[in-house]
């Protein structure tokens, strides 16, 4: 790796990080708000309860504002790909392009149009157009949310394309296999339910400063009995999401896997750490070795991690060691190759082509013939040129192929704690909503105010599970952020790097004053 | 016929235009922030800070594909 400039790669990994971090500030609020929106305006149209409809105008007003505030701040990270990322650009080809293509299309007309009737047309449409619209602008910021978890679902396991040797780029031969792919799927279906968790969480938190105000209680206390009914069931729908993520990460992540539980030896009836202390600290990544972190303290569940794995307490789950040294099933038999013979079969890849280029340019027929044969040949490109990625790396580098394992394992540990929180959280509100006592728990009000920054944390730590634990890959397998970079200078990333940072947090404290100005006028305040 | 689609147009706008003068205070400062912002990511960040860096160095898709090629083939390698 020391002909690569790692500042230059840090400071666009950073940049990306930062970007894509504030961006779902923005978002899960969105996605999840409209929805509970939706809800309450459906009620009121059932009912014809005035108290529904100014509860709708109420969050409706929040969403509004969170909306446009986080509206285009994803855009920046597509800034990024053309500058920082050109050689990721061009090599993904036009598989990022048709699904953020489609998002942009349909943001446009559904979200557009949608929300103008949904704030302008309050006295200018039917109630029921009204409604549609409200449920269309929901449709349709989910629906936005699809597509770029889509494409985010390709770089972790890219289906449904082939590789072009001429142009060096990957072309999409089966769009359905993209779009349905079950990481696609699977990756949509969990990070929007994080988006409904945490709007219930919010609704519930906003709702109960207002019982602690003694302000519009009675709006509070339907807000908190919707909200929570919402919060558990998306909750639940959140657990089990996540734990189909786990089997597929387990199958085809098994490294990113392995380190969000920090599993250095393979074994059969794997426990789960439940709670878990690291010591020692991270070795440097270039050092060539790579050092264990062992556990100071941990509380494990037996079997457990086996069984979220395979769905089979004696499955037999790798750990980092064997991943890097190559290691047989026990109970299958299978054999899986070691991570250097990979990076063997990555520089054969690379060295392929390398001599389709040459030969192409030599004008070489025979040679040109025989490397084209290697890249038509699906047993080829299923063995060899799987491990592209693999091939930038040597035995002295192979620390560089394991994710930052403490960064993994606690973002996966504290964001499944902080989801039972939410849980627990929902479960109790609701009770005490039902017997009518809600309004005298002020203990409970001032837990699920603090409950809000958690929500935010989680969905924060998810990404960096599901971002940070999949390194260096940028492409699983095939392309490791180190030849994903530009050949550009690391300070025109340093400068942009900073100018975000002041940006999005101008943005986001304008968005909190706006936010806690509303809030503080309540529903009956006015508008 | 084109009287309707005219019709139809002008009530679009008029839906529109009471909508925004219609605004509360509030409103306007989103609006504000997000022309703002705009301004900034497109008119300052992706022109002067974000230009495509193939785009900008080559000048036909067989020369980015060529340096591509040469950057995933290259010296690059950690051999």
């Amino acid at each position: 790796m020391e002909n690569f400039d790692m500042s230059m790669i840090n400071w666009s990994r950073g940049q990306f990080a930062m970007s894509a971090m504030f961006h779902w500030i923005f978002v899960p609020l969105t996605l999840g708000l409209i929805i509970l929106v939706a809800i309450m305006e459906t009620i009121y149209v059932r009912t014809g309860d005035e108290k529904w409809k100014k509860l709708t105008q109420f969050w409706a007003k929040l969403f509004g504002i969170n909306f446009a505030i986080g509206v285009a701040t994803g855009i920046i990270l597509e800034f990024q790909f053309g500058t920082n990322w050109s050689n990721y650009s061009w090599f993904v080809g036009d598989i990022f392009g048709a699904p953020l293509a489609i998002e942009g299309i349909m943001a446009f007309f559904l979200e557009a149009t949608f929300v103008a009737v949904m704030f302008f047309g309050w006295s200018k449409v039917s109630k029921r157009f009204h409604l549609l619209s409200t449920w269309m602008v929901a449709v349709g910021a989910n629906l936005s949310a699809l597509w770029i978890l889509v494409a985010n679902a390709w770089m972790q396991y890219p289906v449904g394309t082939v590789f072009n040797p001429m142009t060096a780029r990957n072309e999409m031969t089966d769009f359905w296999a993209v779009l349905f792919s079950p990481v696609a799927i699977n990756k949509f279906l969990h990070t929007v339910a994080s988006g409904y968790v945490l709007s219930a969480v919010f609704v519930v938190g906003v709702s109960s400063w207002f019982l602690l105000k003694k302000r519009d209680t009675l709006f509070a206390k339907r807000s908190i009995l919707l909200a929570s009914i919402f919060g558990i069931t998306t909750s639940l729908f959140l657990i089990w999401s996540g734990d189909e993520s786990a089997r597929q990460m387990a199958d085809k992540q098994p490294m990113k896997f392995a380190a969000m539980e920090a599993l250095w030896e393979g074994q059969t009836n794997a426990p789960l750490i439940a709670i878990g202390l690291l010591q020692k600290p991270a070795p440097p990544k270039t050092s060539g070795k790579y050092q264990e972190k062992e556990f100071a303290v941990k509380i494990e569940i037996p079997d457990l991690l086996s069984y979220m794995a395979f769905l089979d307490p004696n499955a037999y789950i790798p750990g980092i060691k064997d991943l890097v040294n190559g290691y047989t099933d026990p109970n299958s038999g299978v054999v899986e190759i070691s991570y250097y013979e990979k990076m063997e079969r990555g520089k054969e890849a690379i060295a392929a082509l390398k001599g389709y280029k040459e030969a192409l340019k030599a004008d070489d027929t025979e040679s040109l013939r025989l490397f084209a044969s290697k890249f038509e040949d699906p047993a080829w490109m299923e063995d060899t040129f799987k491990y592209f990625g693999y091939g930038y790396y040597t035995e002295k580098t192979v620390a560089g192929l394991i994710p930052n394992v403490p960064v993994a394992f606690y973002s996966f540990h504290i964001m499944v704690a902080l989801s039972g929180h939410f849980l627990a959280l929902f479960i109790v509100m609701l009770i005490f909503t039902l017997k009518n006592k809600i309004d005298r728990m002020r203990w409970l009000h001032h837990i699920a105010i603090w409950t809000i920054p958690l929500a935010y944390l989680a969905g924060q730590l998810g990404w960096v599970v599901a971002e940070m634990g999949r390194q260096p890959w940028v492409i699983q397998d095939l392309m490791p952020a180190i030849a994903a970079v530009s050949r550009i200078d690391a300070s025109s990333v340093q400068l942009t790097f900073w100018l975000f940072a002041i940006t999005f947090t101008v943005l986001l404290i304008a968005e909190i004053r706006i936010l806690l100005a509303q809030i503080k006028k309540g529903v009956t305040g006015g508008h | 016929m084109m009287k309707n689609s005219r019709n139809y147009l002008v009530r679009i706008f008029t839906f529109y235009y009471s909508g925004f003068r219609e605004m509360p205070l509030w409103g306007r400062q989103l609006w504000l922030i997000i022309i703002l912002k705009l301004f900034i990511m497109f008119a300052i960040f992706r022109l002067f800070f974000f230009p495509d860096y193939l785009q900008s160095n080559f000048s036909s898709d067989a020369e980015r594909s060529q340096h591509v090629i040469e950057q995933l083939t290259g010296q690059n390698q950690t051999n």
